[in-house]
């Protein structure tokens, strides 16, 4: 048998076959070479939306706040770059590079309230601009760019937006406060209101004035003086002026027994506040010429040395009575426990929360927190003061009720009456 | 009326942010620091006038009152003299502290100075010294208060040996529940308590702030027909 001789067309088809396949190869391989870059290309970065430049709310200006919503680029090593300047067209200063994952709405709630959205967008607030004045002016245009950076690269901002500061003359944050001020106040005037149509109102007793008149007798009784304290803060605070009022009171009962009252001052302002409160008292008495300025005295503005003061005074002259009306610190116990030592009867009467333990087992009586501020409608007995005594209690049954109501809607799981309560 | 036309005035001021409401606030603070350190001369006038008519009566105790103008004159002593002695003797390289630049701070009482040692060596120690006695007197109050008389005494008493023992490491090695009944104690009962106090406390100064703003209440001011 012949061998089979390869013909040359056998030899061109062949050829042909190689030269297609080649070609195939090569196609595929320019194919797969220009994808390659696509693939190994960094994803581009999405800008946000909705980026915005506003006046921040309820501050008295030099400050705009910049919003712009959470963008799907958002991940660990994203920042956003914020810029600024007073011109539109530039020169634009870098103010601040922010973590993409952080500075939320919600956490300026101060601002914007509680919504469930704000954490769907970003805030940042603006108070000054590198390379300018020291903060914002008000009524100035400021204009701001936004863009994104991930280290590799930077997506520049499309879009200047512009804002200008201003003072704003209501603190939004503070509603709920002005809301409840408002429905106490009014509670508070209409039952002094109404007292003066129904003078007769009830008021439980207090067992701690009802022996302020026991304690002058004594103390008259046994020719000792009685010391007043009107504690250790000054005029500007209510619960010494709930003391110099009580004070009054007392001093007009001490000069209708012809005893004497002695009233050293921790500050100057209470001293001549208290002199003249005593010095009235004792006019109305109808004995002026008992009243001795001297016996209200200033000692000193120190904490411990006036209570070394006051300790001495009671050893020295073992008044019969001890009257501790204010706000009281540390010295409550060194007060009230020599006071014992020398056989004082002795009434206190502070808000202090952490004072009043060593007052009540101390002290022969103690009024405790809001029952200083009633002593002195309790013993006038006047009856505007008595209606403010009940608005006040109305107004404390409002509080239980929503207390009652807050606590069964929290334990559900109902959590909006507590925000009605947030204060910022 | 000025005590109305204050009180409004700043019950609004509270809910205003703007500048001027800042700078209102800010400038009668001011003014409340002048006015109260014009008071304290009344006040160092007053000290002055009691003791030295204690001392010139040679009423008992009178000697207290000579200590008292020792410190006095001690103090003012140890605070003024530095500053005279720069403000009238600069040919010795010293400089006047009226705003004049290089003085950091009112001579006298800079550490290390006269009255920085008066503060440190001797009202300090004593401060403290008053201080400490508290820790005495505690336990004298304990000891006559905490007697199982009544129900609440008996009540106060346990709780307080309770508390007592849970914050000392004794409370734990003698059973290792009392920590947390004293944690308990003092974050649920005490707690409720003391908000409780503070509700009461808060309507009560809102009572008194509008009664003496309205002129409802005015026996603090030591005269007139109420």
């Amino acid at each position: 048998m012949p061998s089979r001789c390869i013909g040359r067309g056998e030899k061109d088809k062949g050829a042909n076959e190689l030269h297609k396949t080649l070609l195939l190869f090569i196609i595929t391989l320019i194919f797969l070479l220009s994808t390659l870059p696509l693939v190994a290309q960094e994803p581009s970065l999405i800008l946000p939306e909705e980026f915005t430049a506003f006046d921040t709310p309820n501050d008295a200006g030099k400050s705009i706040s910049l919003v712009w919503k959470v963008s799907s680029s958002d991940c660990e090593g994203v920042e956003y770059i914020i810029s600024g300047s007073t011109n539109p067209d530039g020169p634009w200063q870098e103010i601040v590079r922010l973590d993409a994952t952080k500075w939320f709405k919600s956490d300026a709630p101060q601002y914007f309230g509680l919504g469930t959205k704000h954490k769907e967008y970003h805030f940042y607030e603006v108070t000054n601009i590198p390379g300018r004045a020291e903060t914002l002016t008000n009524g100035t245009p400021y204009y701001f760019q936004l863009a994104m950076t991930n280290g590799a690269i930077t997506a520049p901002s499309p879009t200047t937006i512009s804002a200008r500061s201003r003072g704003n003359w209501f603190d939004s944050s503070k509603t709920n406060i002005l809301i409840f001020v408002i429905i106490f106040s009014a509670l508070i005037m209409f039952f002094i209101a109404a007292a003066r149509r129904n003078p007769h109102l009830f008021i439980r007793r207090i067992p701690g004035l009802d022996a302020v008149e026991e304690a002058i007798g004594r103390a008259t009784e046994m020719g000792k003086p009685i010391l007043y304290l009107t504690g250790l803060y000054d005029m500007s605070y209510v619960p010494t002026i709930a003391a110099t009022c009580i004070l009054g009171r007392v001093a007009r009962k001490v000069a209708n027994y012809d005893s004497q009252i002695k009233v050293p001052s921790y500050d100057p302002i209470v001293m001549t506040v208290c002199q003249e409160i005593v010095r009235e008292a004792y006019l109305e008495a109808g004995r002026p010429d008992a009243f001795k300025e001297d016996n209200i005295f200033f000692v000193t503005t120190d904490q411990f040395a006036y209570v070394a003061a006051v300790d001495g005074i009671m050893l020295r002259e073992r008044p019969a009575a001890n009257f501790y009306m204010g706000y009281y610190f540390a010295e409550s116990l060194l007060l009230a426990e020599t006071g014992a030592s020398v056989g004082a009867i002795q009434i206190a009467g502070t808000d202090s929360v952490t004072q009043l333990p060593f007052f009540i087992v101390t002290c022969d009586y103690t009024l405790m927190g809001e029952e200083l501020y009633a002593a002195s409608a309790y013993l006038s007995r006047e009856p505007l003061q008595l209606g403010s005594l009940k608005g006040q209690d109305v107004s404390k049954a409002f509080i239980l009720i929503v207390l009652l109501i807050g606590a069964i809607l929290s334990t559900s799981g109902i959590y909006f009456i507590l925000n009605l309560f947030k204060t910022f | 009326m000025i005590a109305f036309v204050m009180g409004i005035l700043f019950i609004i001021q509270f809910f205003v942010p703007h500048q001027w409401s800042q700078d209102m606030l800010t400038w009668v603070t001011k003014w409340l620091s002048i006015i109260g350190g014009v008071t304290l001369l009344v006040g160092a006038g007053s000290l002055i006038h009691i003791h030295y008519a204690k001392i010139k009566r040679r009423v008992a105790g009178w000697g207290y009152s000579g200590v008292m103008f020792f410190g006095l004159i001690l103090s003012l002593s140890a605070g003024i003299t530095p500053a005279l002695i720069i403000l009238f003797a600069p040919a010795q390289g010293n400089q006047s502290f009226l705003g004049i630049e290089g003085i950091n701070t009112v001579p006298g009482v800079e550490p290390g100075g006269p009255l920085d040692w008066v503060f440190m060596k001797m009202f300090n120690p004593m401060s403290a010294t008053m201080f400490s006695i508290l820790g005495f007197f505690m336990a004298s109050a304990a000891f006559r208060a905490f007697r199982a008389r009544s129900l609440e005494a008996t009540l106060l008493l346990v709780a307080a040996v309770l508390i007592m023992l849970g914050q000392t490491p004794l409370g734990g090695m003698l059973w290792s529940g009392i920590p947390d009944i004293m944690a308990w104690l003092l974050a649920v009962p005490n707690t409720a308590a003391k908000r409780a106090i503070i509700f009461g406390v808060v309507l009560g100064s809102i009572a008194t702030s509008l009664r003496i703003i309205f002129g409802i209440e005015r026996s603090y001011l030591g005269g007139g027909k109420e």
